[in-house]
């Protein structure tokens, strides 16, 4: 065995035990991202290999946050190349009867005005796949990722500051819908 | 606080980014207004069901062997890397430019410093520093006496608070005196006592960047450090004894201060 095949198994090794672990985390803001499960695949694919890439010169912040940084990036390059903002709504059957409505509008009455119910996974999820970007990762970012302001504001490229305006802006948006979605099906 | 900062602020307060003086501030403002009581109570109840429900997405099983596999591994070590990456260019968005902003995003600069984490930091350097500071000779006291009665009085006018001075002989911890000190730029009382032969300060202020009523350790630079937070005041412990000894210390504190109001 070569000294240079070993340090790169030994790296491999340090760099599988360092960033698999976070695989759950990539993958869901992945999917949220892209709104399609075969592309948001690709692409924590190629968030793992430049991960891999730029190991050597990793030194922190944690892990979680760099690689959703990483796999934010990879998203992006993506849009830009495809020429557009970013991919149609994949939808599944839950999300099937909702198309049309404006989820994420301010509501009539204040959102607070109205009595919260819980919702099942799927609608959690396609509500908040309905926000707009920047919105949506926000929400994501903080509920499903639970990194705190200063990862969210490394991860998304901005303030702490508007991290925070933009948390606000996104729960008012997100509870709005929610309660449209919960009059939608008593 | 007006609503426009309190609409903001009590994201930060649901999420525990607050530290505690923004906190009071953020609690004071929804006492009296219930339109943003509202706010803090809707969103509350979101967060809560959003923690209850199962967000996370797991990643498929074919994914992660796709990405396993083409990680470097011991059968394939020698051709592995090269390989890896020219395999997954041709097979994954090919499109990828290899420069990215990453760098520029983790590095970005962040502006807003009321947050717990860089704040309770901020304190924890200041304190540990205000600390040694007060080693050297002739630093320590600015009123020296073993009597609380001499002590306490003697920050009058001094702080916006009146620190407790509680004298705690009985527990081993013997009350040296006090001196006013300043932490983060702000004027704090520093109670001192004497514990064996190691020196312990208090550092006592109204906002002094401790948000929780439940104590928390650290050491930093070989120092202990406890700080809590109890009837509006916070409270920092710095000393080179053992952590179990800061422990009794702070829990002896708590103690004379009496009962924590139920929340």
């Amino acid at each position: 065995m070569t000294g240079d095949a070993h340090d790169e198994h030994d790296r491999a090794r340090r760099f599988r035990n360092a960033a698999l672990p976070h695989i759950d985390d990539v993958f869901t803001f992945a999917r949220h991202l892209m709104r399609n499960t075969a592309d948001a695949e690709d692409a924590v694919q190629e968030c793992y290999l430049r991960a891999l890439h730029h190991f050597d010169g990793y030194r922190g912040p944690a892990m979680k946050p760099w690689l959703l940084a990483i796999l934010r990036n990879v998203c992006n390059a993506e849009f830009a190349r495809r020429g557009k903002q970013e991919a149609p709504l994949e939808r599944d059957e839950a999300g099937a009867t909702t198309e049309e409505l404006p989820m994420w509008q301010e509501p009539q009455a204040s959102p607070e005005a109205v009595l919260l119910r819980q919702q099942d996974d799927a609608t959690i999820r396609r509500l908040i796949d309905e926000l707009p970007q920047p919105f949506r990762e926000i929400v994501v970012l903080r509920e499903v990722n639970d990194l705190s302001y200063h990862e969210i504001a490394a991860v998304a490229g901005v303030p702490v500051g508007t991290v925070m305006s933009r948390l606000a802006r996104a729960r008012t948006m997100l509870r709005a819908a929610w309660n449209v979605a919960q009059g939608s099906t008593p | 606080m007006n609503c426009a900062e309190s609409e903001i602020l009590l994201h930060a307060l649901i999420d525990g980014e607050l530290d505690a003086g923004h906190s009071r501030d953020v609690e004071a403002h929804v006492a009296v207004c219930s339109a943003c009581a509202g706010k803090l109570e809707a969103f509350r109840a979101m967060r809560a069901a959003m923690a209850k429900a199962d967000l996370k997405q797991p990643a498929p099983a074919r994914l992660r062997s796709r990405i396993e596999a083409s990680l470097p591994s011991p059968s394939t070590r020698v051709a592995a890397p090269r390989k890896f990456f020219q395999l997954s260019r041709r097979m994954f968005f090919g499109g990828f430019a290899a420069g990215t902003a990453l760098s520029a995003a983790i590095a970005a600069s962040l502006v807003v410093t009321v947050f717990r984490n860089d704040h309770e930091q901020t304190i924890a350097g200041e304190v540990v520093s205000a600390h040694i500071r007060s080693l050297q000779p002739g630093h320590l006291m600015d009123v020296e006496t073993s009597d609380q009665h001499t002590v306490k009085p003697w920050f009058d006018g001094k702080l916006d608070v009146a620190p407790p001075v509680i004298d705690l002989t009985a527990q081993g911890f013997t009350l040296l005196g006090g001196r006013l000190d300043y932490i983060d730029g702000e004027p704090a009382a520093a109670i001192v006592y004497r514990h064996d032969k190691h020196i312990i300060n208090l550092f006592v202020a109204r906002r002094l960047g401790a948000a929780h009523a439940d104590a928390r350790t650290e050491t930093i630079q070989g120092y202990n450090v406890r700080y809590w937070s109890e009837q509006g005041l916070d409270f920092w412990a710095v000393s080179d004894v053992e952590a179990d000894a800061l422990d009794r210390f702070g829990q002896s504190i708590a103690a004379a201060l009496g009962p924590r109001p139920a929340s």
